[in-house]
């Protein structure tokens, strides 16, 4: 859920239900990475609600491109993490050829 | 410097315009900031923790992208990032790997291993019907101390329960029925590893757990005992087919990871008779979904000696160090220098620099930022590199799901 101005497109809070730390910071990390970003940061208001707040503030374009941009940079950086990591596990089991598993390089 | 500026504005101008001269001066013979590279000092603070005897220094990271932006020097890494990230597997056996992941911020990192042990699911038993329980151990811890049991089945080929009847996709089911006779015969064939007939005693252990794959076997209460007679009475569960008919499963039957397990003890004329109902879920909701035990990573340790440590002083602080990081190296003359020969043991316990300014002056103890060592310690319910790949994908689905809520 956006929560921003009509009027200024530039700086929304991003409520998201669901989500703990564990996407907020990845993705704090990834919006801080834009320089198009001016500010960005999380909270969670509450421990018991399961809810994080994600503000972001840009340097003219729309914040919500700017949060879904960031999102498809997690995305990319998992995939080349999930490549780089597969090869690197099928490259140790060949040098290695520890017997009795199978390789599996599901990604 | 303004104070002086101020005492000398009364005296005389010539005086003042002067000093001011000499601060220019001194300004423009200051050398330039390289542009496009980072001086050593700021780069060393930027990718290294640097851990003094009383607390690490320089330990938060600098994500900001034009955080030196003003050096000409971006601090970006998403386009490097597809260059500079590396994978190098340490350790891999069937249950637990050490792998270096180099190259990525910490905060991915912590993502990786947050979604290891709440996120990634797994099946455990989550509903036990206890027909006959007469051992000394109660209906309810009995039941968690199923629950905790890790069992060995692809969490990927069930579904979430979501208030849907258990069926035989979603739920996998497991009998137990052991009765220690009187004599101390034991009911039932005899199998290896298990405790001799005669003995007042037994054990019951999770090899006893018989996988169900035709489902719950005990009929509702509401049904009456009378309708056992018909040819299909209602069970707990609502299996369309048996599950060891799937391909999935006829392979590679389900059961407890270890056999080795006790669940509980059972003394002369104790029965349990119980069915235990394992579905899928995450350790978010409880420790028992978790597939590993556990996740966990260390920034790579770095020992730097500044100053040479000779003769006693290295003999001490050879033995000083408790996982052995120094070696000693002769250098002629009778003389023996000490030598960093395993700092990726080093767990910075800092007892090597604890002595005083001396040591700490010599010694430099660091953590490299970027570099973490990885270790996954599986329950056994999946392999340890599939668990990791499965984890990156949840931190996929994540972002997919929050580009979707927004649209
Ligand atoms: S910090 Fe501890 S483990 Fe590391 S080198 Fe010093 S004494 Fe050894």
């Amino acid at each position: 859920m956006e929560l921003g101005s009509l009027s200024d497109p530039t700086q929304s809070t991003f409520s998201l239900v669901d989500e703990d730390h564990t996407f907020a910071n990845a993705i704090r990390f990834t919006l801080n990475q834009d320089p198009r970003t001016k500010f960005c940061g999380y909270s969670i208001p509450h421990p018991s609600d399961n809810r994080v707040n994600i503000r972001i503030q840009t340097t003219g374009d729309p914040a919500k491109d700017v949060f879904k941009d960031a999102c498809q940079d997690l995305m990319v950086m998992c995939q080349h993490v999930s490549n780089t990591f597969n090869k690197a596990v099928v490259d140790f089991k060949l040098s290695n050829s520890v017997e009795g598993m199978d390789i599996e390089s599901d990604s | 410097m303004s104070s002086s500026n101020e005492n000398t504005t009364s005296s005389s101008g010539s005086e003042q315009s002067d000093s001011r001269n000499d601060t220019l001066d001194f300004i423009e013979k200051l050398s330039d900031v390289p542009m496009g590279k980072l001086p050593p000092h700021i780069d060393f603070q930027r990718t290294r923790v640097d851990c003094k005897a009383d607390a690490p220094i320089h330990t938060d990271t600098f994500q900001y992208s034009g955080a030196y932006a003003s050096m000409g020097v971006d601090n970006s890494l998403l386009d490097s990032f597809s260059s500079n990230f590396r994978v190098e597997v340490i350790r891999l056996e069937k249950d637990e790997m050490e792998f270096d992941m180099i190259g990525i911020d910490p905060a991915i990192a912590n993502a990786f291993r947050r979604i290891l042990i709440a996120e990634v699911p797994t099946m455990a038993i989550e509903r036990v019907l206890i027909a006959n329980n007469t051992s000394v151990i109660q209906d309810e811890v009995l039941s968690h101390r199923l629950g905790l049991i890790p069992i060995k089945a692809d969490p990927r080929l069930f579904e979430f329960t979501e208030n849907n009847a258990a069926n035989e996709k979603n739920t996998i089911v497991f009998g137990l029925k052991v009765r220690c006779e009187k004599q101390g015969k034991r009911k039932g064939p005899k199998r290896e590893g298990q405790e001799q007939d005669g003995q007042t005693r037994i054990t019951v252990k999770s090899k006893d757990l018989v996988w169900l794959p035709n489902g719950s076997n005990f009929a509702l209460e509401s049904e009456g005992s009378s309708s056992n007679s018909s040819s299909k009475p209602k069970t707990y569960t609502s299996f369309t087919c048996s599950q060891d008919s799937l391909p999935e499963f006829s392979s590679n039957p389900v059961g407890p990871t270890d056999g080795d397990i006790t669940i509980a003890r059972l003394g002369p004329g104790q029965e349990i008779e119980l069915e235990a109902l394992a579905v899928k879920g995450i350790g978010k909701t409880h420790a028992k979904w978790s597939p590993v035990a556990p996740a966990w990573y260390r920034m790579l340790p770095e020992v730097i000696i500044l100053k040479d440590i000779e003769d006693e002083l290295a003999e001490k602080l050879v033995a000083t160090c408790p996982v052995k990081v120094f070696d000693i190296e002769d250098i002629g003359n009778g003389k023996k220098r000490a030598t960093v020969a395993r700092p990726r043991k080093c767990t910075l316990c800092r007892e090597c620099i604890r002595e005083g300014k001396g040591w700490e002056d010599s010694l430099s103890l660091r953590r490299v930022k970027d570099h973490f060592i990885f270790t996954i310690e599986s329950t056994g319910v999946l392999p340890p590199e599939v668990l990791f790949t499965e984890a990156v994908k949840i931190l996929q689905d994540k972002c997919e799901r929050a580009i979707t809520d927004l649209c």
